[in-house]
């Protein structure tokens, strides 16, 4: 049986002689130290994008490209197709897991310093492929064809929108037409089964091609500096004193971890299923709460948090001006110290963009700036605040509900965070401020003058008035000296 | 020298050959690359139509002071648009014929607004705009007051110019 695989082999490698060419890509010498546990993050990315393109390939099967059948073929896929759940549920979370190990090799690669020179270009390839990935998950959601995906559409187009001179044409050119429907379905799919695919294995070629001809890093030492004079020379000659081939001694890391990723794809995959989709793209459903898939809460939140002033420059430049960051990196600093213990700054910007991307996922995820659309009706009255109040007090805990006040104010931790929370609002206002604050508004609050009856306003500033705590009175306007004339 | 006086021929037709074909090379490239350039970025074209009059309903279906979703079907459907042809706008009758329409489509980013008639305000649940009954805005990060369709009234039905989305950039 060995014997007769062995010629089989044997027959097709005499025709085919591809061998010459594979090995030295297989057992090229890497430093010693490189075949490390810190190095096995490009290599599963790149199996993910392996589980990603065949997952892919499996759900065009069975899915619509067309606005009017999209959902319908994706229930279809969930709910009737064998194991069609399972194959949704892997390319969701394989897409999760890609983005993440992408973000972790790049931040590996920075903290090492690996893309000084001479590996400028793997760098910069390596930049194409994480906006590449970025917008395959982004295509992905839209592709989904729900809620989500038919209102972040809007706001992606919004953000178009707001360039100057040419924001109308370019939100046309998005869209397909005037409008979201399904010539906007059709661009995307187009965008993630064909271009971005394209680009992305593209590009993944021109990377490991350069991983190959220029060499694995070695691992940074302190104080061994970087020159462009005398790196190559110094490389080449402790490959030939010290060098070990890539496989297996890389290799044999790659395998087991991208594996144990693989796995855990799977594992989650068969343990959380699917992803939606949501409610049907049906724009006059409008009680929905667009949010994007976690890996762009933080985008969702900075959106949120952006001073108005300035918002517009922002969402338009930020963007150019991070990739124009990244692609810069190696140009700026290709040469000089690499090891992390040498390298503060550099330290700190990966703990600085870690916390911050973690803080706006929270914030994202919380969004404290939303209006609770549904407290009003549904969040229960704290029995606390309207025991034993007197019947004005209580209209105005009645008005309080029903003027939608708790779909941005908390009440007994229940309601929206978009104000601050009225439990102890007593302490903090006195009774003309209370008037002064719902008939005028102000602080990003609207002005309720001209929706609420004069008896309305006495009976919810009264109920207001009742809102501090028992050891803490509440605070009263102080009859002042009558004004000077 | 032999070879520097005397003409080579075949060379020179060889020579002419290769620039022929990088000529021919470079003009199919362009003749090719217009058009697939003019398809792709026709959304750049001048004089696009992209609004027309649509009927939302007769006017008496809508009562005074108060404001409603009504839906129409997008002028520029295409037959696979499904459910996303069905497009709404809230609409206010302020009185008699005196209308207001507003795209549900918030100023700051797009979500969908949602009216709530208690308090007299649209609320957005994306990133908390808010605004006022007569589309004003009220608070949160919205640069602009809500987009107003142009409307008119005809024969007792209420019209209006739609079927855009509106952005900062162009509104409805």
């Amino acid at each position: 049986m060995r014997r007769l695989l062995r010629e089989l082999v044997g027959w097709v490698e005499r025709r085919l002689e591809i061998g010459p060419v594979l090995r030295p890509a297989i057992e090229h010498p890497i430093p010693r130290d490189a075949a490390s546990w810190w190095y096995v993050f490009g290599t599963a990315a790149l199996a993910l994008l392996g589980l990603q393109l065949v997952t892919g390939v499996c759900l065009a099967l069975s899915y619509v490209p067309s606005a009017a059948h999209a959902y319908d073929s994706l229930e279809y896929l969930t709910y009737h197709e064998t194991l069609g759940w399972f194959l949704r549920a892997l390319h969701f979370w394989g897409s999760s897991f890609m983005v993440a190990i992408v973000a972790v090799h790049m931040a590996q690669v920075f903290l090492f310093a690996a893309y000084k020179y001479p590996r400028e270009l793997t760098w910069i390839a390596g930049v194409v492929l994480l906006i590449a990935t970025l917008a395959m998950a982004f295509t992905g959601q839209i592709l989904r064809w729900d809620q989500d995906a038919y209102w972040g559409l809007g706001i992606g187009a919004a953000v178009a929108g707001r360039t100057p001179l040419l924001g109308p044409e370019i939100v046309h050119f998005l869209l397909g037409g005037p409008i979201v429907g399904g010539r906007t379905l059709a661009r995307f799919f187009t965008l993630h089964v064909f271009v971005l695919p394209g680009a992305l294995l593209g590009m993944a070629a021109v990377h490991l091609w350069l991983v190959f001809r220029v060499g694995i890093s070695e691992k940074p030492v302190e104080g061994a500096t970087v020159d462009r004079r005398t790196y190559r020379a110094r490389y080449e000659a402790s490959l030939r004193r010290d060098g070990i081939p890539f496989f297996p001694f890389a290799a044999r890391k790659d395998m087991v971890f991208s594996a144990l990723v693989l796995i855990a794809v799977v594992a989650s995959a068969a343990l959380f299923g699917p992803y939606g989709p949501g409610g049907p793209p049906d724009p006059t459903l409008i009680h929905t709460q667009p949010r994007p898939d976690f890996f762009f809460l933080w985008l969702f939140a900075a959106l949120a948090l952006l001073p108005p002033g300035v918002e517009t420059f922002l969402m338009l430049a930020a963007p150019v001006v991070l990739i124009a960051i990244l692609v810069a990196v190696p140009l700026v600093s290709g040469t000089g110290e690499r090891s992390p213990w040498r390298r503060p700054v550099s330290v700190m910007v990966v703990f600085l963009a870690v916390l911050t991307l973690g803080v706006l996922t929270w914030f994202g995820e919380k969004s404290p700036w939303s209006p609770d659309m549904q407290a009003w009706s549904g969040a229960p009255v704290p029995p606390d605040v309207v025991r034993g109040r007197t019947p004005l007090e209580l209209a105005g805990a009645a008005v309080l509900q029903n003027k939608q006040c708790r779909n941005c104010h908390r009440l007994g931790s229940e309601g929206g965070e978009r104000g601050p929370a009225l439990d102890g609002v007593a302490t903090r206002l006195t009774r003309d401020q209370l008037v002064r604050q719902v008939l005028q508004g102000g602080g990003n609050m609207p002005a309720y003058g001209k929706n609420l009856s004069p008896a309305e306003v006495d009976a919810l500033v009264a109920f207001l008035q009742t809102l501090h705590p028992a050891s803490e009175p509440a605070v009263r306007d102080r009859p002042g000296p009558p004004p000077e004339r | 020298m032999d070879s520097d006086s005397r003409p080579t021929p075949e060379v020179d037709r060889r020579g002419f050959l290769l620039r022929a074909g990088v000529v021919l090379q470079a003009l199919a490239a362009t003749i090719v690359a217009l058009p697939v350039l003019g398809y792709l970025l026709g959304s750049f074209r001048s004089g696009r139509d992209e609004q027309k009059w649509v009927r939302l309903g007769p006017v008496s279906g809508f009562a005074e002071g108060r404001t409603r979703m009504a839906t129409y079907r997008n002028p520029f459907r295409v037959a696979w648009d499904g459910g996303t042809d069905e497009i709404p706008c809230w609409v206010r009758r302020v009185r008699g014929d005196t209308f207001q329409v507003f795209s549900v489509h918030c100023t700051h980013l797009g979500c969908p607004v949602r009216w709530f008639q208690e308090s007299g305000l649209f609320m957005c649940p994306c990133h908390g705009g808010v605004f006022y009954a007569d589309g004003s805005r009220a608070a949160g990060p919205p640069p602009r007051d809500l987009y107003r369709y142009r409307h008119k009234v005809e024969r007792g039905d209420l019209w209006i110019l739609g079927g855009r989305l509106p952005t900062l950039g162009q509104g409805v």
